[in-house]
């Protein structure tokens, strides 16, 4: 069945998360050959149209307006809304990203639809789309399909692959008007913490600190590794309450759930909320001085040593491999 | 101040985790308060002592959940009501929670009403702002930081690690997140002066709902455990030759790098 999916392109510093075209791939899937159209929301957004387009969008919408620049709850659903009165979907497709987890069960509680958070996968099988998602943080899974009305999901980021960019493609986007008033809450201030660089929870690879880092000087060699690797620094729970890093770096069950490519952790125990976490890595190295470690279970390789002599040894051999590369 | 708590009865994760007849099996299993709807309580019970009014955690379960329920009278909160679906709702999703929750929440005027931001064994993070919407309230998810002045109410939210400061009025619905406070163990005279605190039940005919008007829009149709993971290969001999190989086999054998 043919159905019409709208995808929410999610901006940040101007650009286009992943997770917007990791989207449109899960709605093409959703769709079944039917149309999939990329909503773009903000104050100047349009120009990021021809990215959607060369993921596989096959329409793109706008709505813009000066007080959608910070997205806030009200101000997104109004604009949403008008999408939706517009073009009658048969699906919603998400990005499970914090704007993504505070704004669609808003939207499913004004549609009394539906809403399946946080899948890792979707496909047809036997007339239905079967969606997947951890459940027990990350202990188990569990499948699941809507038994009524629209098909509403959001999905973690770095879990279905995007479709090939189309670097040819462009068309046009069209702009939806939308009434934006009586914005209830109010962005007074914005703190930002995350590091610069490689959104973590998007990076193919992550290299983690736990309390074996010992000091904030303790993450440059890490940083470094990362930086080699095109990654991203993440930090166990340990070393945030041991004040070695900020908080916004933090991996597991409170802090980032992150599924990279190749999981690299330096000096961390591997407790149950980090595990939480990152265990649904597809690679994960560990590198502890302590053999009994419980990281060890989880990971694919681990070398028993310590990281300070680890890392720079790792850090110099992947820069020779991207040499001869 | 007329203050409401959203709290979910949990699977502690900690717990080993088995299936039997397509089922977690909560056998022996340990439950608790859902931990971020425990900061929800905490937060709640702070809030009633700086201000003034009182705090009802409610909840949506079976017989079992009274026992959570008393741990939050324990704490501190002042009445709890258990909206039990046991004979009713047989598979009950995010969008039959929040249509009860809203039903009973319609006509209590509340001025604040706090839940966590996600419970740790479903892990969908909906009711919240379902709630929200469904009573016509504005919300606040993740929160670390809640001010109240008169009707004012000043929040810090966390946004992927970076923070947000908010300003909205009351009423308001706000979902907790971790580092909000501490929150407190119930105390012996608190557990005490638990059993005689109002603990109100009722189900769906009280809140004149019948089974159709909650009825999931979403199924699980199979729950699993992921794959067992072979045991890793920790590689041996010279530290440099270990690392030289696991260059090798990032490269070759997993083809990550």
């Amino acid at each position: 069945m043919a159905r019409k999916v709208l995808v929410l392109g999610e901006a940040r510093d101007g650009q286009l998360r992943n997770v917007s075209f990791e989207a449109i791939a899960a709605a093409k899937t959703v769709a079944e050959g039917g149309e999939v159209v990329g909503v773009l929301i903000g104050d100047s957004v349009s120009s990021l149209g021809n990215d959607l387009y060369q993921f596989g969008a096959d329409r793109v919408v706008a709505v813009e307006d000066a007080k959608l620049a910070q997205y806030t709850p009200d101000g997104y659903s109004q604009a949403l809304i008008a999408v939706i009165d517009q073009e009658n979907p048969e699906g919603l497709i998400f990005g499970h990203t914090s704007l993504g987890k505070d704004l669609a069960p808003k939207i499913a509680g004004k549609l009394n639809s539906g809403l399946i958070s946080d899948a890792v996968a979707v496909e047809e099988a036997g007339g239905n789309l079967v969606f997947t998602r951890p459940i027990y943080s990350g202990k188990a899974f569990e499948k699941k399909i809507v038994t009524d009305g629209l098909i509403f999901a959001t999905i973690r980021p770095n879990n279905i692959a995007p479709l090939e960019r189309d670097g040819g493609k462009s068309g046009e986007v069209s702009t939806v008007s939308a009434e934006i008033k009586d914005l209830r809450t109010i962005i007074k201030d914005v703190v930002r913490k995350a590091t610069e660089g490689v959104d973590l929870s998007e990076a193919k690879v992550v290299v983690a600190g736990g309390r074996g880092v010992k000091s904030e000087e303790g993450f440059e060699p890490l940083k470094e590794l990362a930086n080699v690797l095109g990654g991203a620094v993440g930090a166990s729970r340990g070393a945030c309450d041991a004040d070695y890093c900020d908080y916004s770096l933090q991996i597991g069950q409170t802090g980032k759930v992150v599924t990279p490519d190749l999981y690299i952790a330096a000096g961390i125990s591997g407790a149950i909320q980090h595990l939480a976490g990152m265990s649904n890595s597809k690679v994960i190295v560990a590198i502890n001085k302590d053999p009994e470690a419980n990281i060890f279970k989880v990971a694919d390789y681990g070398i028993v040593g310590d990281l300070f002599e680890v890392i720079p040894m790792l850090t110099e051999e992947f820069k020779k491999l991207k040499v001869n590369a | 101040m007329n203050i409401y708590v959203l709290m979910k009865r949990t699977f502690d994760t900690e717990e080993k985790i088995t299936i039997s007849n397509g089922k977690i099996n909560e056998d022996g299993a340990e439950f608790i308060i859902n931990p971020y709807d425990e900061y929800a309580i905490e937060e709640a019970i702070q809030v009633r002592d700086a201000h003034g009014g009182e705090v009802t955690v409610v909840s949506v379960g079976n017989e079992e959940t009274e026992k959570q329920l008393r741990t939050a009278l324990a704490m501190g909160a002042d009445k709890a009501v258990l909206i039990n679906i046991e004979d009713d709702v047989e598979d009950g999703d995010q969008f039959t929670t929040a249509k009860i929750l809203s039903e009973y929440l319609k006509d209590k005027e509340a001025d604040l009403i706090l839940g966590g931001n996600v419970a740790i064994d479903g892990g969908s993070g909906q009711v919240g702002p379902r709630v929200a919407e469904q009573l016509g309230m504005p919300y606040v998810t993740t929160i670390t930081k809640l001010e109240i002045n008169g009707t004012t109410a000043t929040i810090t939210r966390d946004v992927e690690g970076d923070s947000e400061v908010i300003e909205t009025s009351l009423p308001v619905l706000v979902t907790a997140q971790q580092g909000l406070n501490e929150p407190r163990y119930p105390s012996l005279p608190g557990i005490m002066k638990a059993k005689k605190k109002p603990l109100d039940e009722l189900e769906l005919d009280d809140l004149d709902l019948e089974e159709d008007d909650v009825e999931a829009k979403t199924k699980t149709i199979e729950i699993y455990l992921p794959p067992k993971k072979e045991a890793g290969k920790v590689l041996q001999g010279e530290l440099a030759d270990q690392v030289k190989e696991l260059v090798n086999l990032l490269h070759t054998e997993a083809k990550v790098v």
